[in-house]
């Protein structure tokens, strides 16, 4: 008898191409017959309207600032000239009108730092500084009362300023504060978990509406009388705590996830809780949660539309304040609330654009 | 004769209130011995060994390690750990660091050593485990036999007194048990320690000082390879040693 010899068989192309254009159409778009009429029907339904939104938006538009030649084609099509008129009113609200520049360099540096930290190489130490003079710039710009600048108080501030200076800082706290409360809720002290336990669930008890309402109406009244805390910075408070429950749910989901061998094995090493934690536990957990913590900065990106209720014109309430005081233009809040949509949607697609880059990041450095 | 450098006495531990774990443990390990626990699963090896570092606590008696009694006191647990390594069975590298960045994670933040020296030391540590040209990866891009060796030499790079391991190659490949077990024989020869839960019969027959038998909690037996293996004493043994090299 003679041993058989192992003989690699030499690897062959496959016999149906399922790469490229060809292919791709045929498996997602006419795989089979419910897919190909639902593609066929989304193409008639695409040729059809279509032109109708090309007409409205764009030819039969009209651009100019003129009120009567907007009435005109009222019904035809849009009337943009409704922001030409408006734009200042909208993106900066109540602020002093010839003093707008100040608002306008102020959310430019902040927006110019927010993309910067979203940079790899930018993250080194000294952008706490960056962040730091970045605040103070802003703060300076807005508040003014010096170097020929008109105090401005805060309840002038509005539109696009507002929202970024509120999501911005929001964000920037109620993260940190989430990651703290995931941790508490784990924590083997009774004391600490109780606390992070009851603030999780009482915030998430409650719609972020009757938050901002507390926290401007009902806050006063538990302080002494003749002590003010600005609207604004209890506003931001409501808004941070409101989203750090949520977000420190989504954080202790992440550590759920952890393997309890990678505790063990930062314990047998010698690391102190905080090392752990920071070297070993978090950059797994986080790294998990990206897509719902993203999920979560875009909500608050578009809830601090609801600190309206509290009369604080940002972005929406800017734009409801521009166009109601106006009967002229009132009639085209449509068109204004489209301008609006395009600021919010860019903002909130780059934020969904960064969380995938960062996910293709974290999985690349893996390589599973 | 020298100072054990672990004992227990009288120790025992119980899961909840009703799953008594360990029972009645007295065991004295001589400096430099090198010991094999086995025993059928759920018997309270893996505790036992756990209990030495603190991944466990026992509720009755007195566990000494490097002459620190372990007690609540979060320092003489710290103390403790540092003096001992532990290899697990799941390997618990970490995903998100490097080969490399695994090995000089502790000796940075633990023992404070400047990066240059902590990789230095970590790059000794890989090449006596036959892996240094691995060190750029990360840990899911190894294989099995691989990975259990990095967290060998990551255990290693504290410089324990101690080595634990926690069925090291229980999780591998037949392909890769071979691999893992060569590198502990040859740490087997340089002094240290060692306490491992293993049923890797062979290895224990060549390197272990003292073979350990526990079931439910207890050691049963304790003798050397030799006396264990060819004249067991109590019939629980000779019926586990049945099967387990009965095939």
């Amino acid at each position: 008898m003679n041993a058989a010899s192992f003989t690699p068989i030499a690897p062959r192309e496959a016999p149906v191409r399922t790469e490229g254009a060809g292919p791709w159409l045929k498996r997602n778009l006419f795989g089979n017959v419910p897919s190909t009429v639902a593609t066929l029907i989304l193409i008639g339904l695409a040729v059809w309207w279509l032109p109708q939104l090309a007409s409205w938006g764009l030819v039969k538009a009209v651009f100019a600032p003129s009120s009567e030649e907007c009435q005109a084609a009222r019904g035809i099509g849009a009337c943009w000239g409704v922001v030409t008129e408006k734009y200042r009113l909208i993106m900066f609200g109540r602020y002093p009108f010839e003093e707008q520049w100040r608002p306008l360099f102020a959310t430019l540096a902040m927006v110019t730092v927010l993309v910067a930290s979203c940079v790899r190489v930018f993250w080194k130490p000294w952008l706490g500084l960056l962040w730091a003079a970045m605040l103070a710039l802003f703060f300076g710009l807005m508040f003014g009362g010096f170097a020929g600048m008109a105090y401005v108080p805060t309840d002038r501030w509005g539109g696009l300023p507002l929202t970024v200076l509120l999501a911005t800082l929001s964000i920037v706290l109620a993260f940190p504060l989430a990651v703290v409360v995931a941790l508490g809720r784990r924590s083997n002290m009774p004391a600490i978990k109780t606390i992070c336990v009851l603030y999780v669930e009482l915030i998430r008890g409650v719609p972020l509406i009757s938050v901002l309402f507390m926290a401007s109406f009902m806050f006063p009244l538990f302080m002494p009388p003749g002590t003010s805390i600005d609207v604004l910075l209890r506003v931001l408070v409501g808004i941070t705590l409101f989203s750090g429950a949520y977000m420190a749910e989504i954080v202790r989901g992440g550590l759920q996830a952890i393997p309890k061998g990678q505790q063990e094995a930062a314990d047998t090493l010698g690391l102190s809780y905080w090392q752990a934690q920071r070297k070993v536990i978090l950059p797994q957990a986080l790294a998990m949660v990206v897509p719902g913590i993203m999920n979560n900065f875009i909500a608050i990106f578009k809830d601090t539309s609801l600190v309206t209720i509290v009369s604080l014109y940002e972005l929406t309430g800017s734009m409801g304040l521009a166009l109601d005081s106006d009967t002229d233009w009132r009639p085209f809040k449509i068109e204004g609330y489209f301008f609006i949509a395009a600021i919010y949607f860019l903002f909130c697609f780059s934020m969904s654009r960064y969380s995938l880059w960062i996910e293709k990041r974290l999985s690349a450095s893996k390589n599973r | 004769m020298t100072e054990p450098i672990i004992t227990f006495e009288k120790v025992n531990k119980w899961y909840g209130n009703n799953f008594h774990v360990l029972r009645d443990i007295d065991l004295s390990v001589a400096k430099g011995e090198r010991i094999v626990v086995c025993g059928p699963s759920g018997s309270g090896k893996s505790t036992l060994i756990r209990c030495i570092n603190r991944l466990e606590e026992h509720q009755q008696g007195t566990l000494k390690v490097d002459g620190v009694e372990l007690t609540d006191d979060v320092k003489s647990i710290e103390r403790v750990r540092k003096e001992v390594g532990m290899v697990f069975q799941q390997f618990n590298l970490f995903p998100h660091l490097t080969v490399l960045e695994n090995l000089t994670l502790a000796p940075m933040w633990v023992s404070k050593l400047p990066k240059k020296d902590a990789e230095e030391r970590a790059m000794q540590q890989l090449t006596r485990v036959k892996i240094a040209e691995q060190a750029g990866k990360y840990p899911l891009q190894l294989s099995g036999g691989q990975q259990q060796r990095v967290a060998i030499a990551r255990a290693l790079c504290l410089t324990p007194k101690i080595m634990l391991f926690d069925e090291p190659t229980s999780a591998l490949d037949p392909e890769m048990i071979k691999e893992v077990l060569d590198v502990m024989t040859e740490l087997a020869g340089q002094g240290i320690t060692m306490i491992c839960v293993t049923h890797e019969m062979g290895f224990a027959k060549a390197v272990a000082d003292r073979v350990i038998f526990m079931d439910q909690g207890q050691i049963v037996e304790e003798n050397t390879p030799h006396e264990f293996f060819d004249h067991p004493k109590s019939d629980r043994t000779k019926d586990f040693l049945s099967k387990i090299l009965g095939h």
